[in-house]
């Protein structure tokens, strides 16, 4: 039975990352023809008709890889009768739900389809990473994980990660879009993408959002961490940098509010932040020591 | 005359409080922020004597003078370390000075009412006008009453303000802060953390003594520790038959209180500890403690009883040292204890499960001077054979004796030993407070507006908006307020 799940989980994650691929190529084309219609037509200026449908396919195409890989997460799930988050796959393939996940419902709100280019390229590297090099035949959890905390922890820690990136991926496209417009102004595919203000209101909106949540996620570890190991804090190298992330973010957001900060200083500023978050998962899951091991690799 | 520049003289308080201003400066307390994030990046990177001293000893083995200018640099100590202090202190007076005044200000301004309407509302954003029907005044006053704004009203106008809640939620976080630093204060100055290794059967009453390590804070009474008593009833590891990783650890004791006269029977697993008060207690490692039976020459018993071995992999082949000191010359054995035995080329005997199914002891014996005398303290898992000469190596099942020239050893069977950590933490629950509190303030100063609204009504109604910080969302607001006002909807 368990084995049924875990393989069946395999195909599901197997046949997101197809749907990852095509949503990707669809965007790919779409950014290609917008970029033609762009410089073409310059005089028409922004006539999106031919590639508008050939966007709708590449979010099709996403959402669709979403659900299969929220599917593929829940039997990975039920192949041991846990939640999915006891070693570096399991906690890869739901980053990418997660991510993709808060790129789709940010979708919602915002104009962000440019960015799809950008997400499903990097879910599609991130899943790659986690078949070809992460996985771990499905097996049941070792004693300090056993708690309801791994699902409050992880889960809300996972969340955190996939918005922190986000609000990244689009500081980091503001700082591209600022230094172009600084060296003369925006080529001509670049003229659709949203405004610099914009970009700035929106990587602080996430940011915004989600800083309460991973400071929640935080204490739940520390909470956790109390009766799993005796003490809610021990500078463990995972809590060091959780730690880090949450300080740079807390500077981030007094930037911001207090001191008035706006565009390219915020911008790098959140990508500090964001990088000090990606360096905790890679770094300290993979070469770190303490007490956090829970990689499998 | 004299030809000095004429400096204007701070004089020393003048000094002070010039000091204390750039201290609680928003811009400092930034850098101090930033720098607490930079300067906990080095103990995440260097092994720190808290958690790992193993590694620490190994930096000073491998390269003594590096380690040793390290040393000085509290580089393997940071998160104690007087630098790092310095910079959370700086931090937190800095969020003193800047939380405290505030505090008191916003204390005065919720209790006062919003400032009268301004003159030219036309000047302001979100403005409209259109001729009055007469009942605006009255529409707007139910509206902001619903609407639970705080209003003033005067010579035929409305000043209404909403949103205190954004710096009331600030406040809290940051004072929370402060709550959980008081926390952690507290526990580091009154609580203590001990632990014990015992076998199973084996009896522990909570006193000094019984620990094999503690440490406590410089203000912890060694009266304060509750009475109580353990005695080890059962353990039992669960492994997974693949893998070998461990699935469940399940210990029983009895437990008694006080006087412990009334025992009772308690559970301790990995990630529910006995918990008493703030005193909790910890199931932390296991292991095995062989049970041997040492004899001299002429059949007597000169040592009996488990010894405990430290595991050194995941299928718990663990080493330790046996010492006969009492023996005539002294006797002791370096020793190897495999739960399932298997023999690996490379290795020598290896164990492939951490379950005992097939276990084994495998001695060295050794005769000479144990080195205890010397008053230098020794590991219990290790012996100092420099002195010593080795009579002889044998492997050995349950029931087995290896006899050599100066007597013999049975080994008789083993133990399972669990280490305890016994931990009284008196300041976790401000922590925990603090933590939630400072959630609570987080989300009610992130998503709260601070806003205004004004109306006047004379010939013609005038409205308008002001919102604090630039927050989105009161042009919506606003047409919401103008349509209730107009009677649409």
């Amino acid at each position: 039975m368990s084995r049924t799940w875990a393989y069946l989980s395999n195909y599901l994650v197997y046949s997101s990352m197809a749907l990852y691929a095509l949503s990707f190529i669809a965007h790919a084309i779409e950014t290609a023809w917008a970029v033609r219609v762009t410089t073409e037509d310059s005089k028409k200026n922004m006539d999106y008709k031919h590639t508008e449908k050939v966007a709708r396919i590449a979010t099709a195409m996403m959402i669709l890889g979403f659900v299969l890989l929220f599917a593929g997460v829940v039997a990975r799930g039920l192949s041991a009768s846990r939640v999915p988050w006891g070693n570096m796959y399991e906690f890869s393939i739901t980053g990418a739900l997660a991510f993709s996940g808060a790129y789709l419902a940010a979708l919602r709100k915002h104009d962000l389809r440019w960015l799809g280019l950008l997400v499903s390229i990097a879910v599609l590297l991130t899943l790659g990473t986690a078949v070809a090099v992460l996985y771990r035949p499905s097996a049941p959890l070792v004693p300090a994980l056993k708690s309801t905390w791994l699902v409050v922890h992880v889960s809300t820690a996972i969340i955190s990660g996939g918005v922190f990136l986000l609000a990244n991926a689009i500081a980091a496209a503001y700082l591209y879009l600022d230094r172009m417009e600084t060296r003369g102004g925006r080529t001509a595919w670049a003229k659709r993408l949203p405004s610099l203000e914009n970009l700035d209101q929106l990587s602080y909106r996430l940011v915004a959002f989600v800083f309460p949540l991973w400071t929640f996620s935080v204490i739940a570890g520390a909470i956790w961490a109390e009766s799993a190991w005796g003490r809610y804090w021990g500078w463990d190298p995972k809590e060091t940098w959780a730690f880090i992330t949450w300080v740079a973010y807390a500077a981030y957001l007094h930037a911001r509010v207090t001191v008035g900060w706006r565009g390219r200083k915020a911008a790098w500023l959140c990508l500090f932040a964001g990088s000090t978050f990606l360096f905790n998962y890679v770094y300290v899951n993979i070469w770190g020591t303490g007490k956090h091991t829970y990689s499998g690799l | 005359m004299s030809q000095e520049l004429e400096v204007p003289e701070l004089g020393s308080v003048g000094l002070l409080r010039y000091g204390w201003r750039q201290l609680t400066s928003m811009r400092t307390a930034l850098i101090l922020l930033l720098l607490l994030g930079i300067a906990s990046i080095p103990g995440s990177l260097i092994p720190q004597r808290t958690q790992n001293p193993i590694s620490v000893g190994e930096y000073f083995k491998n390269s003594p003078e590096l380690a040793k200018w390290m040393d000085q640099l509290f580089l393997f100590d940071v998160y104690g370390s007087p630098w790092f202090s310095a910079i959370y202190i700086l931090l937190f007076i800095s969020l003193i000075g800047c939380v405290l005044p505030r505090t008191i200000e916003h204390f005065h301004s919720a209790r006062a009412l919003p400032p009268a309407t301004p003159k030219n509302l036309d000047r302001m954003e979100h403005h409209t006008s259109w001729p009055a029907q007469g009942d605006e005044l009255e529409k707007a006053r139910d509206w902001f009453k619903s609407k639970r704004f705080r209003v003033l009203e005067k010579d035929g106008s409305i000043s209404a303000e909403k949103g205190f809640a954004r710096e009331t939620g600030n406040l809290f976080f940051h004072l929370a802060l402060i709550l959980v630093l008081l926390g952690i204060s507290f526990s580091s100055l009154f609580g203590m953390r001990g632990m014990a290794i015992l076998n199973v059967g084996e009896r522990f009453i909570n006193t000094t003594t019984s620990y094999d390590s503690l440490n406590y804070g410089k203000l912890f009474n060694e009266k304060n520790l509750p009475d109580f008593a353990l005695t080890v009833d059962k353990f039992v590891a669960k492994y997974n038959l693949v893998t070998s990783s461990p699935e469940d650890y399940t210990l029983d004791v009895k437990f008694a209180k006080g006087d412990l006269t009334q025992s009772e029977l308690r559970t301790i697993k990995v990630n529910s500890p006995l918990k008493m008060g703030n005193t909790s207690i910890y199931l932390q490692a296991n292991g095995y403690s062989p049970v041997v039976t040492v004899r001299d020459s002429k059949g007597n018993v000169a040592m009996q009883g488990p010894v405990p071995f430290l595991p050194q992999d995941s299928n718990l082949r663990s080493i330790g040292a046996i010492k006969v000191p009492d023996a005539d010359p002294q006797i002791g054995f370096v020793g190897s204890f495999v739960p399932t035995y298997a023999r690996s080329g490379a290795e020598g005997a290896v164990s492939v499960f951490p379950e005992a199914l097939d276990p084994r002891l495998l001695l060295a014996a050794w005769i000479g001077d144990l080195g205890l005398d010397g008053g230098v303290p020794q590991s219990v898992y290790r012996m100092d054979t420099s002195k010593m000469t080795q009579v002889g190596l044998k492997s050995l099942k349950p029931g087995e004796t290896f006899t050599y020239p100066q007597g013999s050893i049975t080994f008789e069977g083993y133990f399972q030993w669990v280490n305890l950590e016994i931990v009284h933490d008196p300041g976790k629950n401000f922590a925990l407070l603090g933590g939630i509190v400072a959630i609570l303030g987080l989300l009610a100063s992130l998503f709260t507006r601070r806003r205004r609204i004004w109306i006047r009504v004379g010939k013609t109604v005038e409205v308008a908006g002001l919102a604090k910080n630039a927050a989105p969302g009161l042009d919506v607001e606003m047409a919401e307020f103008v349509a209730k006002l107009k009677g649409e909807k």
